[in-house]
């Protein structure tokens, strides 16, 4: 394990992300300087774990997608949806426990559609998500009837706004489902499993695997997860903005994967680094705020660093300067 | 060569892709006016030599020469100005333009800079009348069967080219009306003088159309013959190996104890699959299975598997009734599979050997009952150390190996689920003479050890050697079960090749 650990401070993603703190350092001194208040951490640093954490949930999902060759592009709609309903329901007088259950449970029901579209319908699974991608918003807005549903339920508040050992609550619980989702498939077979089916889908089908089970699965997890984010963004701001919560975000999600190292192409996975590439983002766009920059520049600099990051990871480079090594053990194979 | 009247020829043409001789000083002479097949089972390079006839491959030696001087084909278009067209399995042509655009597109009848729509449609439709097809040029491509879309297809190449048609695989996907209508118009093509290669893995229209048939076999040419002077059964002996030794069986002792019945097939068979055979497995026998490519052989494999589940007749598995209606089903009643098609559903290219070892144990055990990864090493080096399996690393993906490995590494796969029947789908095709030996060793020490297994191969003397039975395919039909000391290749060759009014003793 211990070998592992150092294998894994060398990759290109950590340090990506250090780079991009230490540049966001460069540009603003107080970037690190982290203050306590009120009971919990305050300071640029810390907003960048609390501002990352809805991208992040969602890359976690996301991870599993695109293992299997999949894409969601449903997830920024789904956190419309599942908003809507948390909001809506605390302010109809449900207590907060049974409204965050209640948006869990549709985040899964969204996932098991795009699942049974994908691996029942044998739908493409960019066609497959795409539709509930446009449907979402429009079900989020008859859900709070187009208005944006405000609410001053403290405990829904708390899950977006609150800490945990000075923490953000919100890292906290993207902190939380890494682990658990990152131990659910390492742990078990199912990550194999998913890897098997990113790889070769039909070989994977005649070796014995439930290929249909799993990739319904992995949507539903994708919605989970979305309906997790949804919650998280609708109780910081304190309403559910069926127009604006998620939007886009589904396309950092699949970035941040994409920066984690996961191939669009299926295959190898690793939740953790998709993580830390949903921290990268963030990382970039909260340096660009802080720093000055005007924000418009935000968009040409995350492009520009995206570009950087896909470089140091493409085979070519890698082959050529010896600069890291992506599979140490593939690489002294040949 | 000015003597054979070659429009088209090819002289000791040669391709190499990587490691692997795709040809292997090829000749190849095609005349006016005939109608010459091309014969060969798959990866005997058919497609890689029209692919340098056309101009999409280069050859690596050799040269290819039209009217007895020597050219270079740049690329397809390039073939096209020395009057070489071609004509694909799938119809290449736009469904949604008309008749008429997709006849003349690229070089449109102009008037004053526009397409004159007038014109065109007059000159598409002079020109279907040639070939006895009347519908409105206007109409939409798409809107026709395939049939007349290939009729389209072949009309275009030829009023580009004029001189070579190249029909690969027209009629895979016709019925046999639209088969017939396709043969009418390329025997008027014939008449008219166009020299034609016919592409087809079906015999019968092998008989029904060409004059004479060229047969390649693992890159290598076989033979150029007349076919008048040719019965199926000699076809099927070039294409199968005509240097098979026509000697007996090795003994295998039939174990046909019938306390020993490990499966009994009944009527068992899938629509457009295959149609219903009874076949009972015995433990510790191995049933060879023989036929041509497209006979069903893969069919039955995978209906036995469930991979295309059947959807008539029984099965009982030890004597007990039993329903596979999908692979784990299969898998859980001790079945393993290793298909044809390595690479597009054998191996998992991008992951380990490890991982590919262990996966089908791993999906037996299910979902929660992970093997970690040190008893995933020790599984998959037990097997690889059993099976000899070249590979520098436990860790490397499967997709480094060479093809003969990649096949023990399945093989390996379902040897790890301690399966009681193994389906192997031509388990030696394509790997190294020394892979091949330690794939048939591993086949005879598994039959001892008392597995039942279902071999498909077309190297007959293989499958003579270590089968107690052999089943033949033809047509999607189990048409033949030879059993006994007397079955050779050549008894198997005439099997395949039977056809009712031919009959062999």
């Amino acid at each position: 394990m211990k070998r592992l650990h150092l294998e894994r401070l060398a990759n290109p993603q950590l340090l990506a992300l250090v780079a991009v703190l230490l540049i966001n350092w460069a540009l603003f001194p107080n970037f690190f300087r982290i203050s306590w208040q009120d009971g919990r951490l305050f300071g640029s640093f810390i907003d960048v774990l609390n501002r990352g954490a809805p991208v992040a949930i969602l890359a976690i999902g996301m991870t599993g997608v695109i293992a299997t060759k999949g894409v969601d592009l449903s997830v920024g709609a789904i956190m419309a949806v599942c908003g809507a309903v948390a909001a809506t329901m605390v302010v109809a007088g449900y207590p907060t426990p049974i409204a965050v259950v209640a948006a869990l449970a549709v985040g899964i029901a969204c996932g098991l559609w795009n699942g049974f579209l994908v691996a029942i319908l044998d739908i493409q699974p960019i066609v497959a998500t795409l539709v509930l991608m446009v449907a979402g918003r429009g079900i989020a807005q008859l859900i709070t009837e187009g208005s944006i549903v405000t609410f001053n339920e403290p405990s829904l508040i708390f899950i977006g706004t609150g800490s945990f050992l000075g923490f953000p609550m919100a890292a906290v619980i993207a902190l939380v489902l890494m682990i658990l989702v990152t131990l659910l498939v390492r742990r078990t077979a199912i990550g194999l499993f998913i890897q098997a089916i990113g790889v070769n889908r039909a070989a994977a089908s005649l070796a014995g695997i439930h290929s249909r089970m799993l990739l319904v699965l992995v949507y539903a997890l994708s919605g989970f997860c979305a309906a997790i984010a949804g919650i998280i963004v609708a109780a910081d701001i304190r309403g559910a903005d069926a127009n604006n919560s998620g939007l886009w975000l589904e396309l950092d999600a699949i970035l941040a994967v994409v920066i984690g190292g996961t191939s669009l192409l299926g295959g190898k996975f690793s939740i953790p680094l998709a993580v830390v590439g949903a921290l990268i983002i963030q990382a970039m766009n909260t340096g660009i705020l802080v720093s000055g920059f005007r924000p418009e520049f935000n968009l040409i600099v995350k492009a520009g660093m995206i570009i950087l990051i896909l470089m140091l990871q493409s085979p070519l480079v890698g082959n050529a300067a010896g600069f890291f090594k992506r599979d140490t053990r593939q690489a002294g194979s040949k | 060569m000015a003597d054979n009247n070659y429009v088209l020829e090819a002289r000791g043409v040669l391709k190499i892709f990587g490691n692997h001789v795709a040809l292997d000083g090829v000749d190849f002479g095609l005349r006016s006016g005939e109608v010459h097949a091309l014969l060969g089972e798959n990866g005997a390079g058919k497609s890689t030599l029209i692919k340098i006839l056309t101009g999409a491959y280069q050859p690596d030696g050799g040269g290819i020469y039209v009217d007895g001087a020597k050219v270079s084909l740049d690329n397809p278009l390039h073939a096209q100005t020395f009057g070489i067209g071609t004509v694909y399995q799938e119809v290449n042509l736009l469904p949604n333009r008309s008749v008429a655009e997709n006849l003349f597109l690229g070089h449109q009848p102009r008037r004053f800079g526009f397409v004159d729509f007038r014109k065109m449609e007059a000159d598409a439709r002079a020109l279907l009348a040639i070939y006895d097809l009347h519908i409105d040029p206007a109409s939409e491509l798409g809107t026709h069967s395939v049939a007349v879309q290939q009729i389209v297809a072949i009309a275009r190449a030829v009023q580009l080219s004029g001189k070579v048609l190249i029909l690969d695989e027209p009629t895979a996907s016709l019925d046999r009306n639209e088969v017939e209508r396709l043969f009418e118009v390329v025997r008027g093509l014939k008449a008219r003088g166009l020299a034609i290669i016919f592409i087809t893995h079906f015999l019968d229209q092998v008989f029904a159309l060409a004059d004479r048939v060229t047969v390649l076999r693992n890159g290598k040419l076989v033979d150029t013959r007349q076919l008048d002077a040719l019965s199926r059964t000699d076809v099927v002996r070039l294409m199968l190996g005509k240097d098979i030794a026509f000697s007996g069986a090795t003994d295998v002792e039939p174990s046909e104890n019938p306390d020993e019945v490990l499966l009994e097939f009944k009527g068992y068979g899938r629509k457009r699959g295959v149609l219903p055979f009874d076949l009972t497995i015995h433990k510790g026998e191995v049933v060879g299975v023989a036929g041509l490519l497209g006979s069903g052989r893969t069919e039955m494999a995978r209906i036995m598997f469930g991979a295309d589940p059947a959807d008539q007749g029984t099965l009982s598995v030890n004597g007990k009734p039993t329903a596979i209606r999908k692979t784990t089903d299969a898998i859980k009643h001790g079945f393993g599979f290793c298909p044809e098609d390595r690479k597009a559903e054998g191996i998992l290219g991008d992951l380990s050997v490890r991982e590919n070892i262990v996966i089908a144990l791993q999906g037996k055990l299910g979902w929660f009952k992970a093997l970690n990864r040190d008893e995933q090493l020790e599984i998959a080096g037990r097997f690889g150390e059993a099976m000899d399996i070249r590979a520098a690393s436990l860790d490397m993906p499967v997709k480094l190996l060479s093809g003969g490995n990649q096949q023990k590494v399945i093989l390996s796969r379902w040897l790890a689920t301690d399966p009681a029947f193994l389906i192997l789908d031509e388990p030696t095709r394509g790997i190294d003479v020394g892979a091949h030996a330690e794939i048939v060793r591993t086949i005879n020490r598994l039959r001892e050890d008392g597995m039942a297994m279902l071999v498909i191969s077309s190297e007959l003397d293989e499958v003579v050697a270590y089968s107690s039975r052999i089943v033949v395919m033809r047509d999607r039909e189990m048409v033949a079960e030879l059993r006994g000391k007397n079955i050779n290749p050549g008894v198997i060759v005439q099997a395949i090749a039977n056809h009712p009014d031919e009959a062999v003793a």
